[in-house]
């Protein structure tokens, strides 16, 4: 006799069976899809991008090159006899003087004479840009464009190349580059480092190895916490009504100087890299934290072993064993701070500045600030700029964190060789 | 019975050890009683350690050993709620004085670890170091070599003295480690199961060096195999624990003694091995 | 016998691991400094700022139109607008990083993982203001090619807030795989020997279990979102704008304080004050959020570690 089994036939089991199958199948199809997601963002990012960096462009000249000399289409088909005589009868006085000054024209290379030329008598003027996208799919439209606007032609353009990178800011979009953007970067991290390493890794190293577990310490460990999640504008304000407006006279170095510079402000270097400092020195903090806590005891109890005392044993033991892993985690920090751009808008970064910094007193911008700026101004040009000023950004990051990663993988390979 | 005898029908292998008739106490402990926040580890401690012999503390787990052997170089100090009452002395000193820096006492009164552990560095490196931070004023390529020799190591590492020492053998590693503890000069070297983690012929190896570093320094070793201790030890103290899983010292003699004739149940009990 | 004078172990000075110790300890000091500096600043502003006679603290809270110009300070239009692309961003990445997250955790190969993993910490790599840009140039012409440009402005909440959900996503997905992954496996054992199918452990036993962790990810992911910038300072729009239409333009108040900031802006103006306190609600919003998400994460260790 046989007792219905309260699960229903065997039939029924395989249909449920078969259902709870399909919907597992469905889900997992899902995660499939969200993860696919993912991985596309990241290409749409990044072909973003690089769409528009590079296309067509269409311009037009203040004046024609087949102006000056009958029959030539573009001054690089001057001879070197006709770029001198050009020059020198159509720069205006005040730029002729000045580029005599600086290295007189016979003594100049053709290509010099033809970016000059360029620059200050033919003037291309931007009339519309495209990205690469469109570039390469929609040349019919291109070309109808530049017909239907007297006096303009087309060039592709890649607008990130090697002038780009050492031209300054420029209200030309032509002749504009990120020399002092990228300068003011460096000069940034730089205090960055000098501020936030040394007393990110002196805390992590007190609390890691000399704080008793009690109630003060519990406090620093979570406020610490607390102020690695806080937003970074938060440190922008921060920054500003401390180090700009209250440091002032030691931020704008005008205590360090007799000379008083009546429009001296703290908006400088040193305010900014003190205050991308303070946003780090959490994570630094943290990440030495770790790096400290993965060191074995053993380590420790072998060195007090044979009478080391306290700070011989971290200065000459545990922080050997774990001075990779803090220093990688140092760079990926800065790496972070270099992308900044909340905290630095909020202190003030200067909106035009062609100078490049000489010293932490200086007015500043930066490459992230540079794009923000370029990204927000309505002619089209600018965004190809900020496209170009973005690959180099990335390209930048991309430089910092792999020679963490290779500082990281290179010391734990001797380490294995070694052992 | 003869004892001789049952030496032999045991196999546990005595020597007929020479009796010194001056034994020089090194060390005192005098009713130490440990604990761990509010658990009381070990109670009642009293024994005294002789120069120039070899001590071993044996006993079930738990029973404190390692405890006791931590208090006598101050290493409890290292652990989070540790506190002692009752008294070390160390040729009269108590080492738990108030004035007393503990990094001195640890260079006079050294340790050897249960694990091999090593410094990340050189085999040279890891020898030199403790001396030089201890402010060594002497030709350290002597003092590695001396230390080589005295730990029976020199003649296999004398050729690679600057290869990273993780790369010696188990049985190496701890006799670096011992050369490493002799090279600051101690007194005393305490010894925490130092051969549980090697194979038979590296622990050979290790009862044959201590015999040897018995003539210069005074010896704890803490073992939980009976054997080595009756084959390297010229006293034992044998540690029990109570229901309260607080550990007492139930019998110390001379080696031969405690194995062949121990005085206490429990003692006979632990050593034939009804119990572990 | 104990009483020599000449003690062996007498305590060296070590003044030199004295001065290191404290040296190191006032280090760590200076963080708490940080925060008190920050407390002290924002308070100290907002003070000045609702002190001003144009300001009350109830408009401030209430009012609906923010007009410096006009004195009128309700601050509401700039919380919509911070609420309104939080929880675009939260709507898109929260499933997103789910999703991947469980794939991650109970699906993935290891090749998979490998492929995974360094995707998603490039994505978190990404400055903020890269995805502003984007924001701008790629997903607000899509938005205006899909529901047509008419209903679309140029500047508009809902492209920042999806953007925002790409930026959190890889967060989510990081830290949604570490609170499943710290699910014991026994647990999933269990549901396995009961006869469950993998999708079943995972949505009953799995996630449940991981509700916790999960909570205080999704928590910081929304603190995280509250307090970003430079995407919306590029793509939702300036100037207060109170609306429930995610495709107008409305200014958040990151935005908002960015662009003041930015500008000219005299010490003891009004501005000056008032972006102080905005900042000083920023800050007590994240705090709250970042507060508890740890708080219930410590919660989530205890039971599993």
């Amino acid at each position: 006799m046989q007792t219905q089994s309260l699960f229903g036939t065997e039939t029924d089991i395989n249909t449920l069976m078969g259902k709870r199958k399909r919907i597992g199948l469905l889900w997992k199809v899902a995660f499939l899809f969200s993860t696919t997601l993912a991985i596309l963002f990241l290409i749409l990012l990044l072909l973003t991008v690089i769409d528009s960096s590079f296309g067509y462009v269409a311009l037009r000249n203040e004046v024609e090159p087949s102006s000056l000399i009958a029959g030539k289409k573009s001054v690089k088909d001057f001879s070197r006899a006709e770029l001198e005589r050009v020059a020198a009868t159509n720069l205006s006085s005040g730029i002729l003087r000045r580029v005599e000054y600086e290295k007189p024209l016979e003594q100049r290379t053709g290509n010099d004479l033809v970016a000059l030329l360029e620059q200050y008598v033919i003037k291309p003027k931007v009339l519309k840009t495209w990205g690469l996208w469109d570039s390469l799919t929609h040349t019919k439209a291109i070309d109808e464009y530049s017909r239907s606007e007297e006096g303009s032609y087309l060039t592709f353009k890649s607008w990130i190349n090697a002038e780009f990178f050492l031209a300054d800011q420029s209200a030309d979009p032509l002749h504009a580059g990120i020399r002092t953007a990228f300068l003011g970067s460096l000069w940034i991290i730089l205090i960055t480092f000098l501020f936030a390493f040394p007393i990110g890794v002196g805390s992590a190293i007190y609390l890691q190895e000399y704080a008793q577990d009690n109630r003060l310490n519990r406090i620093l460990q979570l406020n610490i916490f607390n102020l690695s999640a806080v937003p970074s504008i938060i440190y922008g304000l921060l920054g500003l009504a401390v180090f700009v407006r209250a440091m002032q006279s030691f931020t704008s170095g005008s205590m360090f100087s007799s000379l008083t510079d009546a429009t001296a402000n703290g908006r400088t270097i040193l305010s900014g890299g003190l205050t991308l400092g303070l946003l780090v020195l959490p994570v630094i903090i943290i990440n030495t934290q770790e790096a400290l806590k993965a060191v074995p005891a053993s380590l420790r109890m072998s060195s007090y072993g044979v009478g080391a005392t306290k700070w011989q044993t971290i200065w000459h033991q545990v922080l050997p064993a774990s001075g990779e892993r803090i220093l990688t985690g140092t760079i990926l920090a800065l790496s972070r701070a270099l992308g900044e751009t909340a905290p630095l808008v909020v202190i003030g970064a200067s909106t035009f500045i062609s100078v490049d910094p000489t010293g932490i007193f200086s007015k500043f911008t930066t490459l992230p600030i540079q794009i923000y700026q370029w990204s927000a101004r309505p002619q089209g040009a600018y965004r190809n700029l900020a496209g170009a000023a973005i690959i180099a950004l990335l390209i930048l990051l991309m430089l910092m964190n792999s020679t963490a990663i290779y500082t990281r993988d290179k010391l734990a390979k001797k380490k294995r060789l070694e052992s | 019975m003869n004892t001789s005898n049952l030496a032999e029908a045991l196999n546990l292998g005595f020597e007929k050890k020479a009796v010194t008739h001056q034994q020089k106490t090194s060390l005192t402990l005098d009713k130490v009683n440990i604990r761990y926040g509010t658990f009381l580890a070990v109670k009642d401690i009293s024994l005294a350690i002789y120069e120039r012999q070899v001590t071993a503390f044996i006993g079930p787990s738990g029973c404190g050993k390692s405890t006791v052997l931590r208090s006598i170089n101050r290493m409890n100090d290292m652990i989070r709620g540790a506190s002692i009452v009752g008294s070390v002395l160390f040729n009269g000193y108590d080492l738990y004085a108030k004035d007393v820096d503990p990094v001195l006492v640890r260079r006079k009164i050294g340790m050897v670890f249960q694990k091999p552990n090593p410094f990340p560095k050189s085999i040279y490196e890891n020898i030199a170091w403790g001396a030089r931070i201890n402010g060594f004023k002497g030709d350290y390529d002597e003092l590695v070599e001396t230390s080589l020799r005295s730990a029976a190591l020199w003649e296999e590492v004398k050729d690679k003295l600057k290869q990273n020492a993780l790369r010696l053998s188990g049985g190496q590693q701890q006799r670096l480690c011992i050369a490493r503890t002799i090279a600051v000069q101690p007194e005393v070297i305490l010894m925490d199961e130092p051969a549980s983690a090697l194979d038979p012929i590296a622990t050979g190896k290790i009862e044959e060096l201590i015999q040897e570093l018995k003539a210069s320094y005074t010896i704890i070793i803490v073992t939980h195999n009976m054997g080595q201790a009756s084959r390297v030890s010229d006293h034992t103290a044998f540690f029990m624990v109570d229901e309260q899983k607080t550990g007492y010292l139930q019998e110390y003699a001379p080696t031969e003694q405690l194995f062949l004739n121990p005085r206490h149940k429990k003692t006979e009990e632990y050593i034939s091995g009804k119990f572990g | 016998m104990h009483e020599q004078t000449a003690h062996p172990f007498g305590k060296r000075k070590r003044i030199h691991e004295r001065v290191i110790e404290t040296t190191l300890f006032l280090s760590a000091m200076l963080s708490i400094l940080i925060t008190v500096g920050i407390a002290f600043i924002l308070i100290r502003e907002s003070y000045l700022f609702f002190s001003d006679p144009d300001v009350r603290l109830l408009d401030f809270l209430t009012g609906k139109k923010w007009q410096p110009m006009i004195g009128l300070f309700g601050f509401l239009p700039l919380l919509n607008a911070t609420l309104t692309t939080s929880i675009i961003a939260m709507a898109l990445g929260i499933p997103i990083g789910l999703f991947v997250a469980i794939y991650l955790s109970e699906y993935a190969s290891d090749r998979s993982r490998g492929i995974l993993k360094p995707i998603l910490e490039v994505l978190a790599g990404i400055p903020t203001i890269v995805y502003g840009y984007f924001a701008l140039t790629f997903m607000t012409p899509l938005l205006r090619s899909i529901f047509g440009e008419t209903t679309v402005e140029i500047y508009n909440t809902a492209s920042a807030g999806l953007v925002m959900g790409i930026l959190v996503l890889p967060m989510i997905a990081t830290m949604a795989e570490d609170a499943i992954s710290a699910v014991p496996k026994e647990l999933r054992l269990a549901s396995y020997a009961l006869g469950g199918t993998k999708i079943e452990t995972t949505f009953r036993v799995v996630i449940p279990a991981a509700m916790s962790g999960l909570s205080a990810t999704f928590l910081l992911a929304l603190s995280r979102a509250i307090g970003e910038t430079m995407i919306v300072a590029l793509a939702a729009g300036a100037g207060p704008k109170l609306t429930a239409n995610p495709f107008e333009a409305a200014e958040t108040i990151t935005g908002y304080i960015v662009r003041i900031s930015g500008g000219d802006v005299s010490y003891n103006s009004i501005d000056y004050n008032s972006i102080f306190a905005l900042g000083l609600v920023l800050f007590l919003i994240t705090f709250t959020l970042n507060l508890t998400s740890r708080k219930i994460s410590s919660l989530f260790h205890q039971e599993y570690d």
